[in-house]
């Protein structure tokens, strides 16, 4: 394995912890809908897969999982837009 | 990957980073989600395949139209959850969420593995191994399996708990010891895996260590009480996280590595924030199976002193004379959608110049954070919202503290009774201020279960009633008198 990629997988962890530390407890339901948005990146794997799926099996599960990081990654993102924008400057 | 991909694969990781160091500041938070979304969508089109071609500059096959079509499925689904949701109900949508985005790494794991595990074999003839099953491919593989199925069946499981369906915990004697059996049979099954990664025995063994981690996600949430879900629903969108960033060791896909290990990492801080918040261990959270029946009763042994009723006439006047008022909002309130209420009889009372600010427990509701976005829906101006150390020091100074739909953030057994299973949980002090008055539809117990002392002081006052009709009868009493 390159280990280029497992110092990128170590910084991450610190980045992720650093930039959230100061995270006012208001903005938490927010910022965990946030991240579970950026967790559906997982459609990027769905769609690798299903783009080398052979088999029927594998196209079904392909499929599937497709729809679910879909949903995951647009719906994530909306729901949090959709929080936030009650939290813009009033009057 | 030619170079330009991979610098503008760096745009990507530093968007994702942005968008989410903007979400945890009030005034960028908006901008910070739209970024993150921004670094998605460009990631998406320079999605590159394990040999470094870009996947969208292959040959159209039956399978992309399969992947758009699957997308747009999947983006019907995201739509209509996020626009429809309830603002109330926006902890399950992101339980739901975190759980499909779980079930899809653990998906694209599997996909994976089954098909290096594929019995290499012609007529008999066993053919050399020519594709991945070292260590570093398979332990990711199976770490994302697991770790994915655990997240989306645990979702589930939180979900409905949420939506009302068995939010008692459910234990049985020798719970966590069956519950650790069954993780050590996964662990030994992952290991067996490592070092066997081919053939039918490994597939087999595969689909059963899948089912198992399927099952303890179930047995893990399950005897959790409901008004712990927020906790382990961060703690596995972290988890989700991970699955994901592991999925990118494998597939060999940075994106999704920085993505995946940002969410595990900041997700894992967030839960022991919240854990924090509520001053219990996040072990507690886990294995404690709080709120059990035993429990409640302790908590009534302390009780001294009567309920006394109170009428909306004689509250109206108490907050229309007042100086500082102080509103403790509770899920309670956000249930009997009784925000709108809240906002115009603060408005009314703004008008005569008494002073109004909500005082906001870090779990009030059900997420950290939950009662600001329910609060803001109703347009209560964000000045006016205080968080719990702001306010406890000058509590004493309040005239009237109105409490709406809130129980266990105010229950003072947590400063007092040491037997309570809340003491030592931060609470706000409403029992400090002049006059309290508790509006509340009946008697019965919160969330957690268990009696609230406040009700009984001396200075506490019942206001019995639906919220939203309470409130609009003050309204209309305080515009009389």
């Amino acid at each position: 394995m390159d280990t280029n990629i497992l110092f990128i997988f170590i910084l991450s962890i610190f980045v992720g912890i650093e930039v959230i530390s100061k995270v006012p407890s208001m903005l938490h339901t927010p910022l965990m809908s946030g991240t579970n948005a950026i967790h559906g990146i997982i459609l990027f794997g769905g769609i690798l897969v299903l783009a080398d799926a052979t088999t029927t099996l594998a196209q079904a599960l392909g499929f599937v999982a497709v729809v679910f990081g879909s949903a995951n990654v647009f719906g994530g993102f909306m729901v949090t837009d959709r929080m936030l924008q009650m939290f813009k400057k009033k009057k | 990957m030619s170079s330009t991909t991979s610098l503008i694969l760096i745009g990507v990781a530093v968007l994702f980073i942005l968008g989410i160091k903007f979400l945890s500041s009030p005034k960028t938070a908006r901008q910070g989600n739209l970024v993150a979304a921004a670094g998605m969508l460009v990631g998406l089109i320079i999605l590159c395949n394990r040999d470094g071609s870009n996947v969208w500059s292959h040959g159209w096959s039956f399978n992309y139209t399969l992947i758009v079509i699957a997308t747009i499925i999947g983006l019907i689904i995201g739509a209509i959850g996020a626009y429809s949701v309830k603002m109330t109900a926006m902890p399950q949508m992101v339980a739901l969420f975190n759980g499909l985005g779980g079930g899809a790494a653990a998906l694209v794991a599997s996909l994976e593995f089954i098909k290096n595990a594929h019995p290499v074999e012609i007529a008999g003839i066993a053919l050399p191994v020519t594709h991945e099953t070292s260590a570093a491919f398979t332990i990711p593989m199976l770490f994302a399996t697991l770790i994915g199925s655990l997240s989306f069946s645990g979702s589930i499981i939180a979900y409905l708990k949420l939506e009302g369906k068995f939010e008692k915990p459910m234990t049985f004697p020798g719970q966590n010891i069956l519950n650790g059996l069954i993780g050590l049979v996964i662990i030994g099954l992952a290991g067996w895996l490592t070092f066997n990664a081919t053939g039918g025995n490994a597939i087999t063994a595969f689909i059963v260590m899948a089912g198992l981690a399927l099952f303890f996600g179930v047995a893990m949430v399950m005897p959790i009480g409901g008004a712990d879900m927020p906790v382990v629903i961060s703690l596995l969108n972290s988890f989700t996280g991970l699955a994901v960033a592991a999925d990118g060791f494998a597939i060999n896909n940075t994106a999704m590595i920085v993505a995946g290990t940002l969410v595990g990492s900041s997700g894992t801080l967030l839960t022991l924030l919240m854990c924090k918040a509520m001053n219990r261990p996040v072990s507690n959270v886990l294995f404690g199976a709080f709120g059990s029946s035993g429990s409640a009763q302790a908590g009534a042994a302390g009780v001294v002193g009567t309920v006394k009723p109170i009428q909306a006439d004689e509250v109206a006047l108490l907050l229309a004379y007042a100086q500082r008022v102080v509103v403790v909002p509770g899920y309670g309130m956000a249930v009997a959608q009784a925000q709108h209420s809240v906002r115009e009889l603060t408005e009314e009372l703004g008008k005569r110049g008494v002073e109004v600010q909500f005082a906001i427990h870090p779990v009030a509701g059900r997420m950290p954070g939950h009662m600001n976005v329910l609060l803001a829906e109703a347009n209560v101006p964000y000045d006016q919202l205080i968080e719990m150390e702001q306010i406890n020091p000058s509590m004493d100074r309040v005239d009237v503290c109105l409490v709406i739909g809130a129980n266990d953030v105010v229950n003072p057994a947590a400063r007092e009774d040491k037997s309570s299973p809340i003491y030592g949980m931060p609470i706000i002090d409403a029992d400090h201020c002049k006059t309290c008055i508790v509006m509340k539809r009946s008697m019965a117990a919160g969330f957690a279960g268990i009696e609230n002392h406040l009700f009984y002081k001396d200075n506490t006052r019942m206001l019995f009633g639906d919220a939203k009709a309470s409130l609009n009868g003050l309204v209309a009493a305080v515009k009389a008198s």
